[in-house]
């Protein structure tokens, strides 16, 4: 196999991109969020066809049309959420759609002794008459990768395998597919974790803004370099900007505070303080324990470590109705599954906390809603301004509007926004960018997480760098800059 | 833009049809005579039979708008029913012979409706607080309901005499059937509930989004307790109404299939079964269709077993021209048959 060459000049996704495995590599696909990675592995799965350029798989090019298409030509994808039927068996799961026929239906010795020599490739001795569902994930995740191997595969494409693992099953899984890279197959990796980048693969591709960076052998990239070249800033030649004056939050007395707060499996190490006037920036990689940070702060999730106190009391175990009380707020990452209601007005989804917090019994009347809801749609600029509009009918950047409008309806001391700009357009970032620095300036806090570093660096007055999810690093003041950020998030000293 | 036409529009566009075909075809259908101060006739037989089923589907309707669904209201129809017979009648070597609650009619009512509301509490609890599939937990009830109203019974037909309760399901009042009156109180009663407050918000919100109504302060554990245990008392009011008309609970018998009849009507009156938005008006509006569709095809002398066929081809017909994607296929077929 000489490996996968493609060209595809699309007019958004990807544009030109070029991308080679070599049998029996490790190839780390690097990216941040929207940089081209899942479309490039759609491309080679057979999910999207390319406007242009070529799939050469061996010396043969070739053009899948479906995933189906893919695996017949060899190239297997397991993907971030195990994809299989939990209440099957597992030897069922691993030739389901490929059974073994004979005259009287299906052959099951043959299938569960394909099945068995399908996980012994991977290392896995399991009875496979087991359903599933009893598997442990990272078993699941063995299965999986079992089933892509079934079929002659040349190609594995692993994405984000080890997200939802622990650090014993992560070992596990890396040696399976260190097996697998000795047996010759082209490995396609991505993630998001650094570390595992490194321990893992012999090449690195970053891709960004649909573009391809460059290829570098993983072990003459620094980390630093890799993180630079990931958000798109020579950190050797960043300019020190300097973050919103911060001297009189410094004065300021916090409301709240955190100690080593952390829980088990999502984020640990969390030390700061919140002040009237602040914007915390949480920076990162994705994965990185961002927005596990803001459901500890919102009781979505209840820490195990640490404390947290508010106002000198301190709190635990409380939910989002507690959370609300005291005055927190949440805009979710995911506005769709978690923010909005889709068929419901403007004005409905902008008054939902604000009578939450009421209580069902008083009602607010339809005329002061309808000024409310005016009110903060013109505040907001939520275009249209017509409030009996459904809001699943509205552009992303006008939704979020409307949720943050959802907040500031009940007045919060604190917002918890993350990722407040993904998805939206240029315009309505500036917007909500500048909404965040105005509330400021009146004594509202956030807990500001972004992506963009850039945008970090504009709006925080103090930093926590995250990584592996733990806090690495903490910035104030002058040394809020996206040097130190990357620095901090590739592990280099700051 | 075009506006939109409200949700219940195909159900009363039916309905209109309907009434349009019996004015023309079924002589005598709107003929209304006043004996012995009661009003007499087939409209009036309409409304009085949809309305066990109308006050089912309010219930439904809000079990519905949260994303859930109630399989047991004909089973605790029947649960109800028997209480309230064995109330009355207080059997000997049943729970009951020990409650004297001296023949009062709302003691009786209000002891029935609890017994139901303690079954819905069963059903919420479930859904909400153990997070069973609705259809599952309901599904529980709808088979135990009924032994459980046997053994309350002892397995027979409990027949009474009890002129002031029977009123309930045969009486007048101003010349209308009570059932028709308790019906038209229980939608009045839900509109206050449901708009008059926030609850048909929330109801709203928790099904169009449960996640983000949990994250918006929203009580979602506490909605579903509640619409299940409304949709349970509906149900324990209709199980009343049809052991009053007829002095007798028979545990097998009373409500059987009702509960699909109602899920039918919430779901022609414009209500998606996926939560979210909901119409208790359409609801109603969705039961007295297929009342009218029942008493249409009986007065017209078709035989019975051709009712549940039409019925049938009704309901698919409006649930068709609900869903955008067959109006535009149909505009599609006819804008290509007139070029």
């Amino acid at each position: 196999m000489r490996g996968i060459s493609k060209r595809f000049l699309g007019v958004t996704a990807l544009e030109g991109v070029e991308f080679e495995v070599r049998a029996g590599e490790v190839h780390a696909l690097m990216g941040e969020n929207g940089a081209g990675k899942s479309t490039l592995i759609k491309v080679m799965t057979g999910v999207y066809t390319p406007e242009e350029g070529e799939i050469v798989l061996g010396d043969k090019s070739i053009r899948p049309r479906s995933p189906d298409d893919a695996v017949k030509e060899g190239i297997s994808t397991v993907y971030q959420e195990v994809n299989l039927v939990p209440n099957l068996s597992v030897a069922e799961n691993i030739c389901l759609g490929r059974e073994p026929r004979g005259p009287l239906g299906i052959k099951w010795k043959a299938l569960r002794a394909r099945a068995e020599k399908a996980l012994a490739r991977v290392g896995v001795e399991i009875d496979v008459r087991r359903s599933l569902g009893g598997c442990s994930i990272a078993i699941q995740q063995m299965v999986a990768i079992a089933r892509a191997l079934d079929v002659s595969a040349k190609v594995l494409v692993l994405d984000e395998p080890t997200s939802s693992l622990d650090a014993n099953e992560v070992t596990q899984l890396f040696d399976a597919i260190r097996r697998l890279r000795s047996e010759g197959l082209g490995i396609v990796f991505v993630t998001h974790f650094l570390d595992q980048v490194y321990e893992l693969s012999d090449r690195i591709t970053i891709l960004r803004n649909g573009q391809k960076v460059g290829t570098w052998n993983a072990a003459e990239l620094t980390r630093l370099e890799l993180v630079s070249q990931m958000i798109g800033r020579d950190a050797s030649a960043l300019d020190r900007t300097i973050s919103a004056a911060s001297s009189e939050v410094n004065a300021a007395k916090p409301f709240l505070t955190a100690k080593e707060l952390g829980r088990e499996g999502s984020v640990n190490g969390l030390d700061f303080e919140i002040k009237p006037g602040q914007v915390l920036g949480l920076a990162g990689l994705l994965g990185s324990g961002r927005t596990e940070t803001v459901r500890l702060l919102f009781g979505l999730d209840s820490a195990d470590k640490g404390t947290l106190d508010l106002d000198g009391v301190s709190i635990r175990h409380f939910g989002p109705k507690r959370a609300i009380k005291q005055g927190f707020g949440l805009c979710v990452e995911d506005r769709k599954a978690e923010g909005i209601f889709p068929e419901l007005t403007i004005r409905e989804n902008m008054m939902v906390v604000m009578q939450a917090k009421q209580g069902w019994l008083r009602k607010i009347p339809s005329t002061k809603q309808k000024e409310l809801a005016t009110d903060l749609t013109g505040r907001l600029k939520v275009q249209p301004p017509d409030i009996e509009r459904q809001i699943q009918f509205l552009s992303g950047g006008n939704q979020q509007k409307a949720l943050l409008a959802r907040w500031l309806s009940v007045d919060p001391r604190l917002l918890l926004l993350d990722e407040p700009t993904r998805g939206i357009d240029v315009g309505a970032k500036f917007e909500i960018m500048s909404l965040v620095e105005r509330l400021r300036l009146e004594g509202k806090s956030f807990v500001f997480v972004s992506s963009e570093i850039a945008e970090v660096v504009r709006s925080a007055t103090q930093v926590l760098v995250l990584r592996d999810r733990k806090v690495v690093g903490s910035l104030e003041g002058n040394a809020i800059t996206e040097e130190n950020i990357v620095n901090a998030i590739a592990g280099e000293a700051v | 833009m075009k506006k939109n036409l409200p949700s219940w529009f195909w159900a009363v566009a039916m309905l209109v049809l309907l009434l349009g075909f019996n004015l023309f075809f079924t002589p005598g259908f709107f003929g209304l005579h006043v004996r012995d101060g009661r009003i007499y006739g087939s409209l009036v037989d309409v409304l009085n039979r949809a309305a066990p089923v109308a006050l089912l589907s309010l219930g439904m309707t809000l079990v519905i708008a949260a994303r859930g669904v109630d399989l047991s209201v004909g089973a605790i129809m029947a649960v109800a029913g028997t209480v309230a017979a064995c109330l009355i009648t207080r059997p000997k070597d049943t729970p009951f012979a020990g409650i004297d609650l001296h023949g009062s009619v709302l003691g009786i009512v209000l002891f029935s409706l609890a017994v139901a509301a303690v079954c819905g509490l069963f059903n919420g609890m479930l859904v909400s607080f153990f997070e069973l599939q609705p259809i599952v937990a309901t599904l529980l009830l709808m088979v135990a309901g009924r032994g459980i109203a046997q053994l309350f019974s002892g397995g027979q037909i409990v027949t009474f005499e009890n002129p002031a309760f029977a009123n309930l399901g045969k009486g007048a009042l101003l010349g209308l059937p009570i059932p028709i009156w308790i019906a038209a109180s229980g939608f009045g009663f839900f509109t206050l509930l449901c708009r008059g407050t926030a609850l048909g918000l929330f109801v709203e919100a928790t099904g169009s989004n449960p996640t983000a109504a949990r994250y918006a302060g929203v009580n979602a554990g506490r909605i579903l307790l509640t619409v299940y245990v409304l949709s349970a008392v509906c149900a324990g009011v209709a199980g009343l109404i049809g052991t009053a008309d007829i002095q007798a609970a028979d545990a097998n018998q009373a409500g059987l299939y009702l509960e699909l009849d109602a899920i039918l009507a919430v779901a022609v009156g414009g209500t998606s079964l996926m939560g979210g938005r909901f119409s208790l008006i359409g609801s109603v509006i969705g039961a007295l269709l297929m009342q009218t569709l029942t008493t249409t095809i009986l007065t017209r002398g078709i035989s019975t077993e051709v009712t549940l066929v039409v019925k049938a081809a009704i309901v698919v017909a409006v649930c068709l021209l609900q869903s955008p994607i067959f109006r535009q296929w149909s505009r599609g077929m006819f804008v290509r048959a007139r070029a």
